[in-house]
């Protein structure tokens, strides 16, 4: 007898492949749970706490829970949303997160899950940090005050850079974004532009130099489609065989922005 | 006429606070202070909050400054966008951008110009002018006119719309779009997007011309009220082409006195400081610039619609500039400088960019794809001026070697014209208050007056941590017993 590899996600069948997580086996089935600390190049992180859903009456990190037959999960759930919700307004308020001067926007996943959760105000007080810029970097400029701690450069640096350029440093509230430079400073160390560390900010934390607004309003990832629509295209074009579109290619990529989906 | 900035021993005066002064962009008050026979002493346009963007962009990366200065304004947005985004051409290193690329910012810079002037002068201004200054005050509103005049009010709104569609086609957003960046644009113009917009703008021409000979006509209903209403000879300033004629993108520094006669003309902008200077009073958040080598006292100055439409030789359209013709004419060879004046100026510049947007709707080059300069060296400092609706509008930057802004310099157009703004209440309040029972439309008329500048208050005040400011301790008789006095440069004596 062979055992069914499916698990239920909001009452639809997703079935799974050997050692996947809730959300690797959801996001492939074109399923999306929202997340931000997650990348499908790295191994799970559950931080975010994002993609929180309910398994068989526990909740747990969609991340970091290995999908198991017969799982029955909820996900898009007025509940969990709510508390999605809370999550973003809090990572809102910790960092500087002013989407009209942020040459992110637009292709920011912050910002695109703000929308999707439908976020309509920061509801907490603002904590209005002093973090600062690096721009000691010629290609890279690293502006503290949009991190959100997903450590995603700090494992993209040691695990795939092998130049271990970045790390996180304080604890709670005082935790901050550190550079392993003896002054510091980004422009101190070997990071270049070719890295992966280079392309998986989720935010506009770590952006290239002299880019700003070179694509226009209308072009942006999340202009059209939100990030839930992404999700499901994507697999759909993927199913279909289909050529993509310039967009579609970055998030089959895992870069920029969405770093949620991979080549299957 | 007396000089109502300060009145010398204000204790025991009446004040009267117009407080916020409406339809007009910001906060600001006007306070009066009348003694027991109504007689007036002292007029201040005050303006009551401060915006900070010259000391917080400080430490931004360049490229986002172009698309963070538009949020001065909800008006006009686009002025900022792109006089910032021509001051980061030159830090950047860039050379002279290509035609399709100054072509699309001179098109979303014409658009700007018809969304402003039409949301001024139908939804602000012409409540006053069509409803009367002390008509019913309920009623005297964008609704008020909607109902008395309801094909005027809806061309004032068609016509902002279409102003609005084109900005909207050229920057991505109706309103803080993202389409000049430095170097260039970031967004070709579609032959659809130009077909749109080319089969609208006949009849915006139609109507701005109905609505310059709409102001024609009121004046002429009583020309001794609307010609000479706070009259008061000024300097002029704004922007000239190389030929004399207006040009609202780019040009020379021009100023002339009251009587046009050339104080400076076509000077390099990029010398701003050489030729102004911004002073600063203890009782306004808005500086106050002048001419520099007429000093403080004579240097102050106009610009807007009205200092354009009058230092330029001529205007590049044909039907605005015949209209130019007729409104020049009410001076008999002489400027005008009655302040309703700009209303009239503001409707002919109206009619000549929705001249200019048919115009580039034409030129095939529009839809030209080569947006972006080349680039040579970078320079690190550099200053950008356009002719904003509301005036000639100055931004100065310097950038250090990581691309990170470090001196941000602001002389938005509002500001320009704070000195001649207080000149004209004062005028207002000596023509019609001094001395009578006040009335709220008597105060409306100091509105009116204000109005007419098309003040954009929330531009304007950024004179953070640099507001001089004197306390004093008098006793009772108004001697004073000490005092103790913050000079602009942050130095106590």
């Amino acid at each position: 007898m062979t055992i069914e590899r499916y698990i239920t996600i909001d009452g639809e069948i997703v079935h799974f492949g050997a050692g996947q997580t809730i959300l690797q086996a959801a996001l492939a089935a074109g399923v999306f749970i929202p997340h931000l600390c997650f990348h499908p190049d790295f191994g799970p992180h559950a931080s975010c706490k994002l993609c929180t859903v309910t398994v068989d009456g526990r909740n747990g990190s969609a991340c970091a829970t290995p999908a198991m037959p017969g799982q029955e999960v909820h996900s898009d759930t007025p509940e969990l949303n709510a508390r999605r919700r809370v999550l973003l307004q809090m990572l809102f308020v910790e960092g500087n997160h002013f989407c009209p001067g942020c040459a992110k926007s637009g292709n920011c996943k912050l910002q695109a899950l703000g929308y999707e959760l439908e976020m309509f105000n920061a509801h907490y007080a603002h904590f209005y940090p002093n973090r600062g810029l690096d721009a000691s970097h010629p290609d890279i400029l690293l502006d503290r005050n949009r991190c959100i701690m997903c450590e995603l450069c700090v494992r993209a640096s040691r695990d795939v850079d092998g130049k271990s350029v970045f790390a996180l440093a304080g604890r709670g509230r005082a935790s901050h974004l550190v550079i392993n430079s003896p002054s510091g400073k980004l422009g101190e160390t070997e990071f270049a532009l070719s890295d992966k560390a280079a392309h998986v900010c989720p935010v506009g934390a770590i952006m290239p130099k002299r880019v700003g607004y070179s694509v226009p309003i209308g072009e942006r990832q999340f202009d059209h489609d939100s990030l839930r629509q992404k999700v499901k295209k994507h697999t759909e074009w993927r199913s279909s065989g289909e050529e993509r579109d310039g967009a579609t290619k970055e998030l089959v990529n895992g870069s920029v922005a969405v770093n949620s989906v991979k080549e299957g | 006429m007396p000089n109502l900035e300060t009145a010398p021993s204000p204790q025991k005066l009446r004040r009267i606070a117009i407080d916020p002064v409406t339809r007009v962009e910001g906060h600001g008050k006007v306070t009066i202070l009348l003694d027991e026979e109504n007689k007036v002493h002292q007029v201040r346009l005050h303006i009551v909050e401060v915006r900070g963007f010259e000391k917080f962009i400080e430490g931004r990366p360049y490229w986002e400054v172009p698309v963070i200065v538009q949020r001065l304004c909800g008006i006009c947005p686009v002025s900022h966008h792109v006089a910032a985004a021509k001051a980061m051409d030159i830090i950047a290193g860039y050379g002279t951008l290509p035609p399709a690329a100054e072509k699309l910012r001179r098109l979303m810079h014409y658009g700007q110009m018809v969304q402003s002037h039409a949301l001024h002068f139908f939804h602000l201004a012409s409540p006053d002018l069509l409803l009367g200054f002390d008509s019913d005050l309920t009623r005297r509103n964008i609704m008020g006119v909607l109902a008395d005049f309801p094909e005027i009010a809806k061309q004032g709104v068609f016509m902002r719309k279409f102003g609005q569609e084109v900005i909207h086609h050229t920057a991505g957003k109706r309103i803080h779009g993202t389409g000049a960046i430095p170097g260039g644009m970031n967004k070709a113009l579609t032959q659809e997007e130009r077909d749109l917009l080319r089969n609208g703008v006949d009849q915006i021409v139609e109507w701005a011309i109905g609505s310059v000979r709409m102001i024609e006509k009121l004046h002429l209903t009583n020309p001794r009220f609307y010609n000479h209403f706070a009259e008061f000879g000024t300097n002029m300033m704004g922007l000239v082409r190389s030929d004399g004629a207006m040009d609202l993108y780019h040009g020379g520094l021009r100023a002339t006195d009251a009587g046009k006669k050339i104080i400076f003309d076509h000077a390099d902008y990029s010398q701003y400081d050489r030729m102004l200077q911004e002073g600063v009073k203890p009782w306004s958040y808005m500086k106050f610039p002048y001419i520099k080598s007429l000093g403080p006292e004579h240097g102050w100055y106009k610009v807007g619609p009205l200092a354009r439409v009058q230092i330029c030789d001529f205007i590049p359209s044909p039907e605005a500039e015949s209209e130019r013709k007729k409104m020049m004419a009410m001076g008999e060879g002489r400027p005008v400088h009655g302040t309703l004046f700009y209303h009239w100026a503001r409707l002919i510049e109206l009619l000549h960019a929705a001249e200019v947007i048919r115009d580039l709707l034409d030129d095939p080059e529009i839809l030209g794809k080569d947006l972006m300069a080349d680039k040579g060296p970078w320079r690190g400092e550099g200053v950008g001026v356009i002719e904003a609706p509301r005036g000639t509008l100055f931004h100065h930057y310097r950038v250090d070697k990581d691309d990170l802004v470090t001196f941000c310099n602001l002389i938005v157009s509002t500001t320009n014209n704070n000195q001649a703004m207080n000149e004209a209440i004062r005028a207002v309040a000596l023509q019609y208050l001094d001395g009578c029972e006040i009335t709220e439309g008597l105060l409306n008329h100091i509105e009116v007056a204000i109005r007419a500048y098309d003040p954009c208050l929330s531009c304007a005040t950024h004179a953070l941590g640099q507001m001089p400011l004197e306390v004093s301790l008098q006793d009772a008789a108004g001697a004073m017993v000490s005092r103790l006095c913050r000079n602009s440069d942050g130095a106590i004596v």
